[in-house]
């Protein structure tokens, strides 16, 4: 898809990063990955040049792009129902919801900003300026921005579940699980109010937790699948587990 | 989750652990917390008895039976609660009861074929004494009244919930290596959070934990499960710094991310309810 590049200037941009980033995170690099990527000088991790389209990586750095990606389209969202005054007839505890659910996802995405700024190489982070659409969205009809949320955040639920396994290092592991509880808490709070006293075990209904009392997990695929309505910027995410 | 896809991870490395060092680490667990039931203990003091589960970490087995501990907890007391008729006029507790009751007896039958299809032998599933030692009624079994047992019980979910979401988090990063026994223990997590946001509102709280704060309520004897909530350093980065208004706020910087509790921490809350 793109271009091969020098062996020499992709590992000097590495090792750069790889300082910074036990500098300014203080987090233990598994710096396995990332030299693996440098070694290979025909692989497409997470690399815009040569005209192909964007691709999130493998490993920590794909999670982390990956991520990155989810927050960024939560943010835009209830960045959105917050600016526009949110709908009409929310009340005074579901503005107080959707208040918290966009302070919570602005903190991630600018958490993720910061995390990839200082541990991934230039080349391979993501844009911090992603677009999207949200045509299909009408902000001020209840329906629809709860509709929207219950799957934005069901969504994220299942993708920290399913990507879990792609992570290396075990800081990131666990800031990953300190996120994606937070983003079940959320979606049981959206579909408890979505569903009201018509159906009370919403929250964790049997249409989202299986017979075993598992929850959501889904592969970056299936993710992306269902929320690329949203994405107006192209990604792929090819190799989460290179 | 394919149940045979999930035993099949048993099969892996780090399975081939001397039987002689787990059977050890089971024969302690039968005596843990015989001492625990201490009523008025708070959570985070009853260290003398919680030694012998918090030998083995990193050992996938030690994980799920310390799980399955944290679940036998919770499936107990669901089952009692709404066996109490604590509940009975309350149809929306009452519904959520059932339903939270049904996943942890799903967890408690999942982790234990898990353990079992390892070749391992599942923790025996110990006395639980909800009342610590008389501290509490939430069954209303000793005249403390419906509405205070009904308070009580919703104090008591809320601190097992928000005691699970914390565990699994904590040894998520022990499970690296094992995808579909880390994936699972990731679903059962993020239920333990649905669970633990709905229990919170039912009480009137927010979904999510501000600060340490335990919320109104709750029993000062809880927090334990709070205490370190109030964390706003992620991996080394401080965010409350990463941008200015209402999202960088210290109770939505500390909402926004839950915290793990290490082994021990999670075993001193459960030894507080175990009787032997």
């Amino acid at each position: 898809m793109k271009k091969k590049k020098s062996i020499e200037v992709k590992t000097q941009t590495v090792g750069r990063n790889r300082r910074n980033f036990l500098k300014v995170s203080g987090l233990a690099l598994a710096g396995s990955s990332l030299l693996l990527a440098a070694c290979s000088d025909d692989d497409d991790n997470g690399n815009m040049m040569g005209g192909g389209t964007f691709d999130l990586g493998t490993g920590d750095v794909g999670v982390l792009n990956y991520a990155y990606a989810l927050e960024q389209l939560e943010a835009a969202f209830y960045t959105n129902v917050v600016n526009g005054s949110f709908y009409a007839s929310a009340s005074a505890d579901e503005k107080a919801i959707l208040l918290d659910l966009y302070n919570h996802e602005v903190n991630h995405r600018e958490f993720f900003k910061a995390a990839i700024g200082a541990n991934v190489p230039m080349e391979q982070q993501l844009t911090a300026d992603l677009e999207f659409d949200f045509s299909s969205v009408d902000f001020g009809n209840r329906d629809s921005v709860l509709t929207t949320a219950r799957i934005l955040e069901d969504t994220g639920v299942s993708a920290y579940n399913g990507a879990g396994q792609y992570i290396q290092t075990a800081v990131y592991l666990t800031l990953a699980g300190k996120i994606v509880s937070v983003e079940a808490r959320h979606a049981a709070a959206i579909r408890s109010i979505i569903n009201g006293s018509a159906d009370y075990t919403a929250f964790a209904g049997d249409d989202i937790i299986d017979s075993n009392g598992l929850d959501l997990a889904a592969s970056p695929e299936e993710v992306i699948s269902a929320a690329g309505g949203f994405f107006v910027t192209p990604f792929t995410y090819n190799n989460p587990g290179a | 989750m394919n149940l045979i896809k999930f035993l099949d991870e048993f099969t892996t490395d780090k399975m081939q652990e001397p039987m002689t060092c787990r059977r050890a680490m089971f024969g302690q667990l039968g005596s843990i917390g015989k001492k625990a039931a201490l009523a008025a203990v708070p959570f985070g003091l009853a260290t003398a008895s919680n030694k012998a589960m918090a030998q083995s970490s990193g050992d996938v087995v030690g994980v799920l039976n310390l799980a399955l501990t944290l679940e036998y907890l919770e499936d107990e007391f669901y089952a009692m609660a709404l066996d109490s008729g604590v509940l009975s006029s309350n149809a929306k507790a009452e519904a959520i009861y059932q339903q939270i009751s049904k996943h942890e007896s799903q967890h408690v039958d999942f982790l234990t074929a898990a353990i079992e299809g390892a070749g391992a032998d599942p923790v025996a599933k110990p006395s639980f004494d909800f009342t610590v030692g008389g501290a509490f009624d939430p069954f209303n079994e000793n005249g403390a009244g419906q509405a205070t047992a009904y308070a009580q019980l919703l104090a008591l979910a809320q601190a097992f919930e928000d005691t699970g979401v914390r565990a699994y988090k904590g040894q998520a990063a022990n499970l690296m290596g094992s995808a579909g026994v880390l994936t699972a223990a990731l679903q059962i997590h993020s239920v333990e959070a649905r669970h633990a946001s709905e229990i919170r509102r039912l009480r009137g709280l927010e979904g999510w934990i501000t600060g340490n704060q335990r919320g109104a309520g709750m029993p000062e004897a809880t927090q334990a499960v709070y205490n370190g909530e109030d964390n706003i350093s992620q991996g080394g980065v401080d965010v409350t710094t990463l941008g200015s208004g209402s999202p960088f706020t210290m109770d939505a910087a500390t909402q926004a991310y839950d915290e793990i509790l290490t082994r021990d921490e999670a075993v001193t809350i459960a030894s507080l309810f175990i009787e032997s």
